[in-house]
This record gives C-alpha cells, sequence and structure tokens, in this order.
C-alpha cells in the first residue's frame, strides 16, 4: 500500500441487522487532499465515516487510516472528526469543552493552554470562550466542534456536513479553514449533500449510493469536462447540423435553437467559425457548465437512492 | 491516563447538574431527622429507665443505628442506580459518545473512569450517610455497633455491585430498559433476602434455598445481611432473629462470589461496550 494514502478502503462493508447500510466502498484518498464524499441521504456516508474512525465494526473488507489498521489508536491521534449532530457535553463551557478534548488527546497542559485560545479564535468564538455549551446556537455548536476537530493539528480531518448548520457567514469560515488545512498539507475527508460548497471546496469527489461508491472524479476535470452549448441561429440546412457531428455526437436542432454538448470549451471558437463560414447567421452563442447538481443527479439518479 | 479524564469529567457532571448538591442536601436532611429523632427516643430510654433496671440501652441503641443504616444502605443503592443507569446508554443515544470514542481513548478507558468517577461520588455518599448515622448515635450516647469497619466495607461492595451492574447494562441496553432490568434484579435480590429470612425462622430448606439462588442472581441483599450480622448486638446474635438478620447469615462463600460477580461484571461492561457499533 503506497504510504501517501491517508484514507484506504477494499470491499468495506457494513449490515445492520438486514439493513445493507456500506455495501461494498473501495476508496483511496491521496495525504494533502481534500475529498468529496457525496451521496443522497441514507446511502451510507456516516457510516462508512463512522468505520473509518472505529465507531462502527466492518462486517467485511479491510481498511487502513493513515497507514494504520482502522482502529487504531495511534492513527485516531492524529484524526480530527467533527460528527454530524455535534452533539457535546452541554455543561461544560466553550474553553472546558477544548480542555476536555486536549485532555483525551493527551495532549501536554503547556500546549493546550496556548491552543485553546487560538482554536477559539479561529472559529470566532473567544467572546463566548466561558459560556456553557448548552446557550450556544446551532451554529456555534458547529464551530467549536470544528475547533474540536483541529486541536491536535490534525493530518487527516473527517468533517461530516460540516456546513449544515451554518449561515453564510459560518460557511465562509468553514471553506476558509478548509483552504487554510490544504495549504499546510492537512487532508480533508468531507462528508456532504451541500454540493456547491463541495464544488468550491473539494481536489476530488466520490459519488455514493447504496454505500457503493458509483464515480470517483477530480473535480477540475468535471468542471473542465463538458458542456453544454445552446446556439440560435438562422439558416441551418440539415448538411451544416450534420457537419456538427465532428465535434459532438449530441445535436438536437428545434428551429432557430440548436443545443449540442462539447467535450469542453477549447472547441468553441472551431464550432463558431464553422457556422459563420458555413453562411449561418448566430444570433447567440451560449456555453454552459454542467453544473456538480446535474452531475450529481445523473450518477446518482432523482430516486435519491430511497 | 484518559480513565482520570473520564473520572473528573463523570464528577464534574454531577456536580453541574445537581446530583451530587442534590444528593448532600438531601443527606443532611436526612441525618438531621435521624439526630433529632433518635435523640428523642433515647431521652424516652432514658426515663424509663429508672422504672425498669433490666433494660438494655445498647439493644436498642443498636437497633435504631441499624434502622438507620438500613435506610442508608436502600439509599445508596438507589443512588448507584440513579446516577449510572443513564451515563452509557444516554450518551450513546444523544451522541455525546461520537467525540469521545474518535478519540486516542480505548473504549474500556471511558468505561472503567466512569466506574471510578461513580465509585468516588458513591463511597463518599456512604461515608457521609453512613458515617453520619454512627458518629449521631456515637456523640449522644457514647454507643458503637461491633464492627462498623466491616459494616461498612459490606454496604460499600453492595454500592459498587449495583453501579456496576448498572454500567453493564447501560452498555447494551436503553436507560429506561436498563433501569428496569437493574431494579427488577434488585426487587428479585431482596424478596429472595426475605423469604430466606422467615425461611431460616421457620426451618424451611426450601424457602432458604429460593433465597440463596435470588442472591446468586444477584448477591446484594446477601451483602446487606452480612453487614447487618457484622454490626448486630451480641443479644440480637445469641436470640437469632431481628428485622436486619436471621440467624441463616450469607455465608464466606457468598462473600467471595459477590466479589468475583463484581469483577465479572464490570469485564462484562468493558467488553460489551467495547464490541458495539456507537
Amino acid at each position: 500500500m503506497p504510504a501517501s494514502l491517508a484514507i484506504d478502503t477494499h470491499g468495506l462493508r457494513k449490515v445492520f441487522d438486514d439493513k445493507v447500510a456500506v455495501a461494498n466502498l473501495t476508496l483511496s484518498v491521496e495525504q494533502g487532499e481534500v475529498f468529496g464524499f457525496l451521496g443522497p441521504n441514507g446511502a451510507g456516508k456516516t457510516t462508512a465515516v463512522k468505520m473509518l474512525l472505529g465507531l462502527i465494526r466492518p462486517s467485511q473488507g479491510q481498511a487502513t487510516l493513515l497507514g494504520a489498521p482502522i482502529g487504531d489508536r495511534r492513527a485516531r491521534a492524529r484524526v480530527g472528526f467533527l460528527p454530524e449532530h455535534f452533539r457535546f457535553h452541554d455543561w461544560l463551557t466553550a474553553a472546558e469543552f477544548l480542555k476536555l478534548h486536549a485532555d483525551l488527546y493527551q495532549m501536554p497542559p503547556e500546549i493546550s493552554r496556548r491552543r485553546i485560545p487560538e482554536l477559539l479564535e479561529l472559529v470566532g468564538l473567544t467572546p463566548h470562550a466561558s459560556k456553557k455549551l448548552r446557550q450556544f446556537s446551532k451554529g456555534m455548536l458547529q464551530r467549536i466542534g470544528l475547533a474540536q476537530a483541529l486541536l491536535n493539528d490534525p493530518d487527516l480531518v473527517i468533517l461530516d456536513e460540516p456546513t449544515s448548520g451554518l449561515d453564510p457567514v459560518g460557511r465562509r469560515l468553514v471553506r476558509d479553514i478548509i483552504r487554510d488545512l490544504r495549504q499546510r498539507g492537512t487532508t480533508d475527508f468531507l462528508n456532504s449533500h451541500l454540493l456547491s460548497e463541495v464544488e468550491i471546496t473539494c481536489d476530488r469527489v466520490a459519488f455514493i449510493k447504496f454505500g457503493e461508491v458509483l464515480k470517483v472524479s477530480a473535480l477540475q476535470t468535471l468542471v473542465e469536462g463538458e458542456l453544454s452549448v445552446e446556439i440560435r441561429a438562422r439558416h441551418l440546412s440539415p448538411e451544416i447540423v450534420a457537419g456538427l457531428s465532428r465535434w459532438s455526437q449530441n445535436v438536437r436542432l428545434d428551429g432557430e435553437h440548436l443545443n449540442l454538448t462539447l467535450p469542453g470549451e477549447a472547441d468553441i471558437p472551431a464550432l463558431n467559425r464553422y457556422l459563420v463560414e458555413n453562411g449561418v447567421e448566430v444570433y447567440s452563442l451560449h456555453p454552459q457548465r454542467i453544473s456538480l447538481e446535474d452531475l450529481f443527479l445523473q450518477i446518482v439518479g432523482t430516486d435519491g437512492g430511497l | 491516563m484518559c480513565i482520570f479524564t473520564i473520572a473528573r469529567l463523570t464528577f464534574r457532571e454531577a456536580s453541574r447538574r445537581w446530583i451530587l448538591w442534590a444528593a448532600l442536601l438531601m443527606g443532611i436532611l436526612f441525618l438531621v431527622i435521624y439526630s433529632i429523632g433518635f435523640n428523642e427516643i433515647q431521652k424516652d430510654a432514658q426515663r424509663q429507665a429508672g422504672s425498669n433496671p433490666l433494660m438494655q440501652f445498647s439493644e436498642i441503641y443498636n437497633f435504631l443505628t441499624l434502622a438507620g443504616l438500613y435506610s442508608v444502605n436502600f439509599l445508596t443503592v438507589m443512588m448507584a442506580v440513579l446516577t449510572s443507569v443513564d451515563t452509557l446508554s444516554g450518551e450513546i443515544a444523544s451522541g455525546t459518545i461520537h467525540t469521545l470514542v474518535s478519540k486516542p481513548v480505548r473504549r474500556w478507558e471511558i468505561v472503567m473512569g466512569k466506574w471510578l468517577g461513580f465509585s468516588v461520588m458513591l463511597l463518599l455518599y456512604l461515608f457521609l450517610m453512613g458515617g453520619g448515622v454512627l458518629a449521631v448515635v456515637y456523640l449522644l450516647t457514647g454507643y458503637l455497633p461491633p464492627n462498623p469497619v466491616q459494616g461498612m466495607a459490606l454496604m460499600a461492595l453492595n454500592a459498587l455491585l449495583l453501579l456496576s451492574v448498572s454500567l453493564l447494562g447501560g452498555s447494551s441496553l436503553s436507560t429506561l430498559a436498563n433501569g428496569v432490568l437493574v431494579f427488577g434484579l434488585y426487587g428479585v435480590a431482596f424478596i429472595g433476602g426475605w423469604i430466606e429470612q422467615f425461611g431460616a425462622l421457620l426451618n424451611n430448606p426450601t424457602a432458604i434455598n429460593i433465597g440463596i439462588i435470588s442472591s446468586l442472581i444477584l448477591p446484594s441483599e446477601a451483602l446487606w445481611k452480612r453487614a447487618a450480622y457484622e454490626m448486630q448486638s451480641p443479644l440480637v446474635a445469641a436470640l437469632g432473629f431481628s428485622p436486619f438478620t436471621s440467624n441463616y447469615i450469607p455465608s464466606t462463600a457468598m462473600l467471595v462470589y459477590a466479589g468475583l460477580y463484581l469483577l465479572t461484571v464490570i469485564y462484562l461492561a468493558n467488553r460489551q461496550f467495547s464490541r458495539r457499533d456507537l
């Protein structure tokens, strides 16, 4: 196994009673990348994350986390985790909560004394350090949960739906933190169904449904890949339309409206020149990226995996 | 050591959620009522002593001390179960456990940390209450029952036993199911103890065996009966019957059994919690 893999799973499977939560998860995440784990609700994302962290015992399959078999305590010492529902001991204050988790990481007091105020500052909770978590809003709990996940300066951060409870300001904060982590070479594993977030932050994404990976792809190639072009033009003869087949197999003509998909935007000028040189009057040419949402629906389907 | 971190957390939770303070306040109230009541009765006894030269003060004091300790034993058992019944199952149900177990902590450290935290609390409670009863009697009359240390130690063992059973239940059942189970077991041991007591009085071997079997299911009443036996007055011992003891005394083998029972339950709680999906 290459040492550079932060997460490496082979045929991971989890069956609860007779319900298959994760069918067959084979996945590798390299160190230093921001990896998005996408899927509809109930696709097995949280179960998969819990297996990685040793919270749930897999029914079958193997996996390693930072090179160590899952469940290994030394590997967990280098991991930060924000659980999905961020329920914490709410009778603790924010500072006490971070101290508790610093102690669980067995952090020497002289380090935690410096680290805790730093993190409170990072997530914008310094004025609320001595407030009990019971009085925190959902967004504040998510922030303190995030601080907790970064306490040990982890090599791998696993965030389960990190922005679901946050307002736009909080989301920006999470994005900035992830960007900062990426710069420091920290691997981020992002469990999310908020596609716009993933689109902005991730290097690679895996689409998962029924506990199985349907597709893994670099977001760059997804975004830079296929695009659909909508053209409004006159004098489109059947011969000219047939000649478009050198760029696209997927051409649709509806009166003055021509729709086709291109493998990339590099083909647009040549397409335009072809049309103009053949006497077509082009009124508009409108290239559109296929959004992650379209792609998600295309790969995962519209039934939501239910 | 993460055990001590979890133990401190358990202690702090009991304090923050007013469990500790409620117990302390009610404990003080209990001791105040007990000392006033005891003082009234012993004054009355002193007054009547003039007309009845055969009156045995120490018998009265012993009876009242054991009545106090009987209540303390019951309260400590309640405390052991009520404080711990929700600690594992509640954290599992709410999800607060997730940030704990994903840390570089061994699962058994969480169980043993909680066990340690609750044990210290229970022992302090027992020391305050049981010690308080003994102190009240001693300060008012100068009387101390025989073997108070052994008696208190057996009561402490009883508290730890129920705490451990409650942690075992909490490692696999919901809070309510666990509570029903532990109190149910306690009820079986309790009624078994009474059947055994009457069986011994009437010399009925079947009734005695029912008592022994119920003690094997949960040796908690057996521990109390042995504690009461250790602390009873020599006269009651000679007569062979009081509301608190009988002439059928839980054997040393039963005490060893209770010790092994405790260790087994602690082991099973750790194993169960280590294996389960969270």
